[in-house]
């Protein structure tokens, strides 16, 4: 009975607070669904409200099945600490685009996996084509680090770069003049990543 | 004529002594009546597997002598939320009955129970000689209870077991308290918090806790045997605890919180060679060579180090600093460390002495793999999701990895282990090759999943399970399973004694099985499971050799419950349902919760609104 209040509780919640202007690329019901299930039993994050931007989303089976109390079994200690240290939200803007998302980093694996992310967002402001062409690429994606020191993505490795990265910025190549932005190594590859 | 054999009751008593496990106890109490006798008056040590099994008075009667006592209180399944809040496991009773029977009580152990700050006052005035206080996993107390322990107890081996919600927590003043009384501690102190499920600090406590309780232990102090600090969220003071160690040469066990940073780490444990188990705080800061080196020397100079844990946010160019101690590690939880398998097998493979591993599903089957070809030793494995809650897999992790670890690891003997798909196949090669299987939790995160290959229930699988490992003790199902199963489990799960079963089985006929076919069964727990009222009363008889049965979302009826409570009156069958009273219903309506256990206490007198105890018919005054 506790399980199902909650579920109707947060539901409305979720309704209510949500800042949607729906996109013309729009997102599918599916996605939401599967938000409101894993809130159930996640540890609710302060600010959360863009819990769509898993790139892989698209391709995720849904079920609506209904998740159960006590299931997995997990005592609440390992659930919070385990959940909990999932979760990297860093803010992403895009020069040209109104709105900043945020983009949960721990649940990528590397650079390539975070390409999807950006094409995921971004895919209506012109991103794919920007990035299907590596060495003319019209954006560049740089990174705020803990000293407050803008950087080139893709330089250390994808660990580093997670505890690093404090937000992110898709620059038009354009407003980086003078600056040699070849891409080289890893970042040659987050590009061919996203233009598969 | 009659042989009488007799010793004087000292040389029994002393012979006796060397007994410690408690069956073996029984045994001896049950040989003949003057054995009985000397048994009970020289028994130090009682352990309670349900507290309300038996009363506080009927064991203080028949073991007068107690100076250690343990107790349990709600079911296992209240660590997974099934329990409402408010059920039971109220201690109250017995600290004030053992206030006056056991003035020289020294050790009180309590498992899910609940206990009151009036509570550990009274044992903190009563016992004089009180040594050791474990809490784990309860509830009910705040800190003005702790520090009454810990301004009153006078002696030293004092532990702490810390797992659940504390409210009002101060644990600065605690501390202060405690330390404050350190130089009355005569002998070594201990010091534990562990695992703490909610620390519930509001934003202005957490600043106001600076940590420098630590300061307190006077410099006189050199006792501390053990600090665990783990699941404290506020920073500690670096170089009190510094100073504290680097006096204390008895300290063998110290486990950090997350605050404590990286770069500090070497400095601590310069100070305490000696350690036998150390749990990290955060394991990243920036990739620098002159603190890498720092910390693989101060690594190096613990040459007693077997146990690791702790690897808060794990930078893996840190990884190899512990790399000159891998060879002597014999326990090693990663449970809580975000590695990836890559880093996850350099590590593993330089620890042959390994018995013990806890880790996250980041290891992978690659990783696995690896664990079985170094590991030669490994006793006890257990594996937790990363990502419990998603739909996807988020790792390489299969039924592979565990196959992998059963072929290599011939002295594995528990088994822990959560993943996303199983077979038959696999689980009948695990079987065969690790006949000394004694624990085996299996969770297939999501419920009734199929044989992945086959499409088929994973019955066979399991079936093996318990054909071929004839010592298992426990077992935990998951996956889609029939009545078949539990046909298995009953035929052959001869010493099993603690079975958990989810989401399985199809009529009551699983249910009997088990039920007639399992004697050693002591506790079973079953939740969303179509057992009905049939095999629950053509199996009363066994539910009194049972410690306890937890069955809840299954299909017992509530008219089953009371005949169950009338006919058996050593057992207390326990309806528990938050939709109301159960005759505001039809009889034929299942029950939510039913909690059924064997009682010489009769029916408890704590429960709260949402409980009925099924009555028997001597209450009922019909025999």
């Amino acid at each position: 009975m506790l399980l199902l209040m909650e579920k109707q509780g947060l539901g409305l919640g979720l309704e209510i607070t949500e800042l949607r202007l729906g996109l013309p690329c729009g997102e599918p019901v599916e996605k939401k669904e599967k938000k409101e299930k894993k809130r159930v039993f996640s540890e609710i994050q302060a600010g959360d409200d863009d819990d769509d931007e898993n790139s892989s989303s698209e391709d995720r089976k849904v079920q609506t099945k209904n998740q159960v109390v006590g299931w997995p079994p997990l005592c609440s200690y390992r659930k919070k600490n385990t959940v909990s240290q999932t979760k990297k939200y860093v803010k992403v803007s895009m020069d040209g685009a109104p709105f900043l998302r945020k983009i949960d980093l721990a649940m990528h694996k590397g650079y390539s996996d975070l390409a999807l992310s950006f094409e995921n967002f971004f895919s209506c402001y012109g991103i794919r084509e920007a990035l299907k062409d590596a060495d003319n690429a019209e954006h560049v994606p740089i990174y705020e680090d803990k000293d407050g020191d803008w950087m080139l993505v893709g330089d250390v490795p994808w660990e580093m770069f997670i505890e690093s990265c404090k937000r992110l910025r898709i620059m038009k190549r354009s407003d980086a003049k003078g600056f040699d932005l070849q891409p080289k190594g890893s970042l040659k590859g987050f590009i061919e990543g996203v233009t598969k | 004529m009659a042989y009488t054999f007799s010793f004087p009751e000292e040389v029994l008593e002393h012979v006796f002594s060397f007994i410690e496990s408690e069956k073996d106890r029984n045994a001896i109490s049950l040989v003949c009546k003057s054995w009985y006798e000397i048994e009970r008056w020289c028994r130090r040590r009682v352990f309670v597997g349900n507290c309300y099994a038996v009363s506080p008075m009927m064991v203080i009667k028949r073991f007068p002598e107690v100076r250690s006592i343990a107790l349990k209180g709600k079911p296992h399944f209240a660590d997974f939320n099934l329990v409402p809040e408010g059920w039971g496991g109220y201690v109250c009773p017995w600290i004030a009955a053992m206030a006056c029977a056991f003035p020289w009580l020294e050790e009180i152990r309590l498992k899910r129970m609940v206990i009151t700050d009036e509570s550990l006052e009274l044992i903190a005035k009563s016992f004089k000689n009180f040594k050791v206080l474990v809490l784990t996993s309860c509830e009910g107390f705040t800190t003005d209870g702790l520090a009454a322990i810990a301004a009153n107890c006078r002696f030293a081996s004092f532990i702490f077991l810390i797992s659940q919600v504390l409210n009002l927590l101060d644990f600065n003043f605690v501390f202060e308290l405690v330390l404050n009384k350190g130089h009355k501690f005569e002998s070594k102190l201990c010091l534990c918090l562990v695992n703490l499920r909610e620390l519930d600090l509001q934003e202005s406590e957490v600043e106001d806790l600076s940590g420098h309780w630590l300061s307190h232990f006077p410099d006189s102090y050199t006792s501390l045997v053990s600090l665990n600090i783990s699941c404290l969220g506020n920073e500690v003071s670096l170089s009190s605890l510094e100073r504290l160690l680097g006096r204390c040469p008895n300290l063998q066990t110290l486990r950090l919180n997350r605050a404590v940073p990286l770069d500090r780490l070497p400095n601590l444990l310069r100070r305490c060679p000696q350690l036998v188990e150390l749990g990290t705080g955060v394991y990243s800061t920036e990739m620098r060579p002159e603190v890498f080196s720092n910390l693989e020397a101060a690594f190096s100079g613990c040459k007693q180090l077997k146990s690791l844990s702790g690897f808060w946010d794990v930078l893996p160019s840190y990884l190899p600093a512990v790399y000159p101690i891998c060879s002597r590690l014999t326990s090693l939880n990663l449970s809580y460390a975000i590695v990836q398998s890559s880093d996850l097998i350099k590590l593993i493979s330089q620890c042959p002495s390994l018995l013990r591993l806890w880790v996250l599903d980041y290891i992978e089957d690659a990783g696995l793999y690896a664990l079985a070809a170094s590991c030669k030793d490994l006793r006890e494995l257990r594996v937790f999701p990363s990502d419990p809650f998603g739909l996807e897999p988020n790792v390489a992790l299969t039924e592979q990895g565990l196959v992998s670890v059963s072929e290599g690891c011939p002295k594995l003997q528990s088994v822990l282990y959560f993943c996303r798909q199983m077979s038959n196949a696999a689980l009948n090669t695990i079987a065969r090759n690790r006949p000394n299987l004694t624990r085996f939790r299996l969770c297939i995160i999501e419920p009734r999943t199929p044989d992945y290959i086959t499409l088929e229930p994973l019955d066979s699988g399991f079936g093996a399970i318990v054909e071929h490992c004839k010592d298992l003790q426990r077992l935990s199902l998951s996956g889609l399973l029939t009545d078949r199963v539990f046909e298995y489990i009953g035929t052959y799960g001869k010493k099993l004694e603690m079975l958990s079963v989810a989401f399985a089985g199809d009529s009551d006929l699983g249910l009997h099985h088990v039920l007639s076919g399992c004697d050693n069964l002591r506790k079973l727990e079953i939740r969303d499971c179509p057992f009905g009222d049939k095999a629950l009363l053509a199996n009363a008889a066994k539910l009194e050799t049972m410690r306890s049965l937890w069955m809840s979302s299954c299909s017992v009826s509530y008219g089953a419950c009371k005949l169950l409570g009338q006919k058996m009156p050593r057992l207390n069958v326990e309806v528990i349902d938050e939709r109301g009273p159960p005759d505001s219903r039809p009889e034929s309506c299942p029950v939510e919760k039913l909690y059924i256990y064997r009682t010489i206490a009769g029916p408890r007198l704590d429960m709260p609104g949402f409980v009925w105890t099924m009555e028997d018919d001597s209450s009922l005054g019909l025999e």
